[in-house]
């Protein structure tokens, strides 16, 4: 047995009796001062044996008996000098990783006293002195010896939780040091103090653990401390890797090492802080591919699962994986991941439009870095997922949704069609799709010439070639082809000329339009030359309405025409040409244009587009019909056509006439604007009695579904729109006859389908129910149908608020 | 909002033959009649009187070939008119006499309208496509002398000559000629030296036809192409191009100005007339009644400005007349307050 270890726990055990017992302070001081020599660090230090011994056993319990004795009294014992030396130099200069656990759990066992505050007046010196990078190295410096686990375990926790422990302990008396926003940066400093010497010592040939560290930035991250101590880290790693390999590798290192459970918390914290792309591939290196963990988090959890992060860590985030060969397939595959969310349709439906936005930058951004072979050897699942995905999207009621669409639609389709055209939708630019599309245009970031910096090369950007900018403007400017008339000097001008109306100066139709309706229909028909089809269709609708005897007789062959009517070339307006040449037919000869229509909505063979088309002709020709106006003098204005003006003065007669009136109207002052109120134009409701053919076809057959025609299946925009058609002819079938059975059946319609999915459709029952309340009498509406009406109130009662919310927030 | 565009005064027809060229002669005094003068693709040149608005007299002395361009000369007793039988013809129309005195042969068989220029009392410059393809011959009337012909350079190759007009500066100085050619270039002739002075690029298509209004020293002219150009001479002799309008539709077959410089006509392709400001070239108006091809516009040279009409000859044989922008001030609201509604 080794007579030693008894000698120098005998004198430590010596000096403790006496530290608690004596009350002499020379004795005292004598007695630290032996302890004192096993530290080392003074002339008369013990042999190296007796101090790695003290060290290794008594120094924990050395320091737990100096705390124990502290007392206001028995600390005055010793003059302020030897309190220095003597006492806090045990803590300062003694094994920092003991010392600190020491004076930890004295702070956390001790109630609030005298010993309290010196303990902790301490433990400020100890951070301010540096001693917690001295820890965090010895801890390094023992693991690559393998030290103990639980101790290391137990030094973590305290490392990490130091302010939470100072914080319950002091309450509002804690010192700044140990607030978290102070502290944790401390530590970071503390950190790369260590990695310091690390790499010093590294470079010096000896081996050294930097697991503790990255133990501690996981935990430190994962107590949701990444802003404080990412802050300082990152900067600094970013100057520090840029040109030195060995930080590079301790850096990766260093990540690597973070256990798999606070995998997530460092590598978020990191991709938020990275200032750029090749910062972050310089501080990750390749963690994605080695770490599962890691890659989990990177390709999945932050692009699909988490919406939160701004563009800027999308762009880092890709920029990273596009940065390197290896990552690179990890590109391909999140890309393809990202597209099966996109293209899914229930992920349409039920993602809030937020995250639809961040997978759709997520995918133009990663579609910015692919290059063209990668494109080339995925072009055809890439085709897939976009026609897949463009479909549902383009489904859906949200416009913004179909947007993000069309523009994601886009940019895949004009990266993986080289030649010949790519799609092209029309839609109107705001602020998310200019962003949007500036996203795709990303220029590709430099290639990792910064990736893998030897020590000796120089890779600041000032050293990489620049790119010679010729000025490029045109050696010739162009000078203005059209000088304006800003020269000249000459005061008058044409303004005493008063010009004419102009609006008729279009471009000149070479082909002349048919003047009889049997004419138009041929052409519409048969005809192969578009500029006759095109003047046809253009005067169509006044010739309808003109020659209303000669429309009845070929009303159903000329509905038939334009209902199945396609446009063949591009006219301005077609759709519009056509609808209103429609609602002319429908006005001049209702019941059997209106019987065909209403069966034709609901028969096979027809786009959603017509069917759409027939509701919105019977709600114009409805709201048409009933308004009153003395029959054919007081026609629309839009048909009004350009007619046959005489030649002579009986023209401006009437010019003269309106001039004369607009000069009385503008001199007059009138007290009471009632007044000049020109009568309203009185005359039979004709629609009211239409009103049942316009509405009961209609209503029929919605729940009876054909092959292609699925009013309660996928076509609900169809639904949405025969709702608020519904509510249209409703509304138009005030005080007639038919209102009170309408509004029943109406009810019975909301009733069905009250609790419909699509939020258009639920719009459009809730304007049917007011186009009901405002076309019934109260009294019919109480006794006839008293059930259906009470059902609808408290479905009613249910439904309009969260209705009236959802509308808001769109 | 604006009024609409007004409708024809009147309207002549009966020259049943395309009509290509029109000319006022107004200036008469009481009891002579304002006369127009059309010529037409028959050949046919009818002498309108527009108190009654029936035709006077008919001349025929083109062999059928169309009329494309006549000029009263002394007065209204003489006539000048071109056709494509290659032949200017003198008329002599004293007195109800209908004769050919003199006639010119020309060589050229383009479409390009002479253009006449008083130099001194009873001595006039005439402006004529030459023999050669690109040349333009001056001649000296009533003695036919040529005064020089204007030859491009070999290597200008503006083409023929599509459109000329004879002016001076002020009375008694030496006369330029502005020619429209074939390439769309506009060239600046001087006549005493026979150089060109200046010449302007300004269309892309052959210039149909050109007017310039020697006051402000600016021109316009048309071409096949939809775009109207303004071009203005300035004291260096540089034609420089001012302003250009576009067109909805192409083709400009004739341009005129009118005498007091206020407002410009264009006869269209598109089968319309349109009005602008000369001044900036502002759009005033559309008229819209011909049914073909508008060949020709001329104003009238009433002395009393209120009395001034505009005349159109189109491919659809007839001649519209319009009254517009002729009150001197206050255009359209004066008559209004001074009419009776009745």
């Amino acid at each position: 047995m080794d007579p030693e270890p008894f000698e120098v726990g005998h004198a430590v055990r010596e000096a403790i009796n006496i530290l608690s017992s004596s009350r002499n302070g020379v004795q005292i001081s004598e007695a630290l001062g032996t302890i004192k020599c096993y530290l080392g660090g003074t002339e008369n230090q013990a042999p190296l044996k007796e101090r790695e011994e003290f060290t290794r056993v008594h120094f924990s319990a050395f320091l737990r008996g100096l705390v124990s004795n502290l007392s206001p009294d028995w600390i005055e014992l010793l003059t302020s000098d030897q309190q220095k030396e003597l006492w806090d130099s045990f803590f300062l200069e003694g094994p920092a990783d003991q010392a600190f656990l020491v004076l930890l759990d004295s702070i956390i066992s001790m109630g609030p006293s005298f010993r309290l505050m010196k303990v902790i007046s301490i433990l400020e010196q100890f951070l301010q002195t540096g001693r917690m990078s001295a820890l965090m190295w010895e801890v390094c410096h023992q693991q690559a010896q393998a030290g103990l686990p639980t101790f290391q375990e137990t030094l973590l926790n305290k490392v990490v939780c130091l302010p939470d422990h100072l914080c319950n302990k002091l309450q509002g008396n804690n010192l700044p040091i140990f607030f978290p926003q102070n502290y944790f940066p401390l530590l970071a400093t503390e950190i790369i103090q260590v990695l310091q010497r690390i790499s010093d010592s590294l470079r010096g040939g000896l081996d050294c653990s930097i697991s503790f560290m990255s133990q501690v930035l996981g935990k430190v991250c994962v107590h949701g401390r990444q802003e404080e101590i990412l802050n300082v880290l990152v900067p600094r790693l970013m100057d520090l890797t840029k040109v030195d390999c060995i930080w590079q590798r301790m850096c990766w290192r260093l990540v690597e090492c973070v256990p798999d459970r606070w995998m997530e918390a460092v590598v978020c914290g990191f991709v938020q802080k990275a200032p750029g792309a090749d910062v972050l591939s310089r501080l990750l290196g390749n963690l994605v591919v080695k770490n599962k963990k890691a890659q989990f988090v990177v390709t999945q959890k932050l692009l699909l699962l988490q919406y939160s992060y701004v563009t800027a860590v999308l762009q880092n985030l890709l920029g990273y994986l596009a940065l390197d060969s290896l990552r690179r397939s990890l590109l391909i595959k999140v890309l393809k991941e990202l597209l099966e969310t996109w293209g899914s349709s229930s992920a349409v439906k039920h993602c809030p439009v937020e995250q639809q936005l961040y997978v759709s930058k997520a995918i133009l951004i990663c579609l910015s870095h692919l290059k063209e072979p990668e494109i080339e050897s995925n072009r055809q699942e890439l085709l897939t997922s976009m026609m897949g995905g463009m479909k549902c999207r383009l489904d859906s009621n949200l416009p913004r949704v179909r947007r993000l669409g069309m523009i994601v639609a886009e940019s895949i389709s004009s990266r993986i069609t080289t030649d010949g055209p790519s799609l092209k939708f029309q839609y109107e630019d705001d602020d998310e799709t200019r962003e949007l599309k500036s996203l795709q245009q990303t220029a590709p970031l430099q290639l990792h010439v910064t990736d893998l910096p030897n020590a000796g090369r120089n890779n600041s950007p000032s050293a990489t070639p620049k790119a010679v900018s010729k000025p490029s403007g045109n050696p010739h400017p162009a000078t203005p082809a059209v000088p304006e008339e800003g020269s000249d000097l000459e005061l008058d001008s044409d303004d005493d000329l008063v010009p004419y109306d102009m609006s008729e100066d279009k471009e000149l139709k070479k082909m002349k339009a048919p003047v009889y309706i049997r004419d138009c229909i041929e052409v519409l028909t048969g005809s192969e030359d578009m500029d006759k089809w095109e003047a046809t269709m253009k005067v169509l609708e006044s010739l309808i309405r003109r020659n209303s005897a000669t429309t009845r007789e070929v009303s159903m062959e000329l509905a038939k025409v334009l209902l199945h009517l396609e446009e063949k070339t591009y006219i301005e307006g077609f759709v519009e040409l056509r609808k209103r040449a429609l609602v002319a037919v429908t006005i001049i000869d209702p019941v059997p244009v209106v019987q065909y229509l209403t069966s034709q909505f609901y028969s096979l063979n027809y786009s959603l587009y017509q069917r759409m088309d027939i509701l919105d002709v019977l709600a114009l020709a409805a709201q048409e019909l009933s308004q009153p106006q003395a029959s054919g003098k007081n026609k629309p204005c839009s048909t009004q056509s350009p007619c046959i003006q005489t030649v002579s003065g009986s023209d401006s007669s009437q010019n003269w006439r309106r001039i004369v009136d607009e000069r009385i109207k503008s001199k007059t002052h009138r007290l009471a604007k009632g007044q000049s109120l020109v009568e309203p134009a009185c005359g039979p409701n004709k629609f009211s009695s239409l009103a049942g053919h316009f509405f009961f076809p209609l209503i029929q057959n919605f729940d009876r579904p054909l092959v292609t025609f699925d009013l309660l299946g996928d076509d609900h925009l169809v639904l949405g729109r025969l709702a608020h058609t519904l509510a249209i002819l409703m509304y138009f079938a005030i005080h007639t006859v038919a209102a009170a059975t309408m509004g029943k059946s109406l009810l019975e319609f909301v009733w069905t389908l009250r609790f419909h999915t699509d939020s258009y459709v639920r719009q459009g029952l809730l304007s049917a129910v007011s186009s009901v309340l405002l076309s019934i009498p109260s009294e019919r509406l109480l006794e006839d149908m008293t059930d259906e009406f009470l059902e609808t109130q408290s479905w009613l009662e249910g439904t309009v608020l969260a209705e009236c919310q959802y509308a808001k927030e769109k | 909002m604006a009024l609409p565009p007004p409708d024809p005064q009147f309207v002549l027809r009966g020259t049943s033959a395309e009509v290509h060229t029109l000319h006022f002669y107004c200036g008469g005094q009481e009891p002579d009649y304002p006369i127009l003068f059309s010529g037409s693709s028959n050949g046919l040149i009818h002498v309108w009187n527009l108190k009654t608005r029936r035709v006077d007299t008919i001349l025929d002395g083109h062999g059928g070939k169309s009329v494309y361009w006549v000029e009263a000369i002394y007065g209204r007793d003489r006539l000048l008119s071109q056709g494509r039988n290659q032949k200017i013809c003198l008329w002599d129309l004293a007195e109800g006499r209908n004769t050919v005195t003199d006639s010119v042969f020309t060589e050229n068989v383009g479409f390009c309208k002479c253009s006449l220029l008083k130099v001194a009392q009873g001595h006039w410059l005439m402006a004529m496509p030459g023999k050669d393809l690109d040349e333009v011959q001056v001649l000296e009337l009533p003695s036919k002398t040529s005064v020089c012909t204007l030859k491009p350079e070999a290597d200008a190759k503006p083409g023929m000559p599509m459109s000329l007009k004879l002016w001076q500066p002020d009375f008694g100085s030496c006369p330029f000629l502005l020619a429209g050619y074939e390439d769309g270039s506009v060239i600046l002739w001087n006549l005493s030296g026979g150089k060109i002075l200046s010449r302007l690029a300004c269309h892309q298509e052959p210039v149909m036809s050109l007017d310039f209004d020697s006051e402000k020293t600016k021109g316009v002219s048309g071409s096949s192409e939809e775009v109207l150009t303004v071009w203005s001479l300035d004291e260096q002799q540089n034609l420089k191009v001012q302003k250009t309008h576009k067109l909805v539709n192409a083709g400009i077959a004739d341009v005129a100005i009118r005498q007091d410089k206020k407002i410009l006509a264009t006869a269209g392709w598109d089968h319309r007339i349109r009005i602008f400001g000369w001044k900036k070239l502002k759009p005033l108006a559309i008229l819209d009644y011909h049914t073909a091809t508008v060949h020709c516009v001329s104003f009238s040279d009433h002395s009393r400005p209120s009395e001034r009409l505009l005349a159109a000859g189109s491919k659809d044989h007839r001649i519209s007349i319009w009254s517009i922008y002729n009150q001197t001030s206050g255009a359209l609201h004066c008559p209004l307050e001074t009419r009776k509604p009745d």
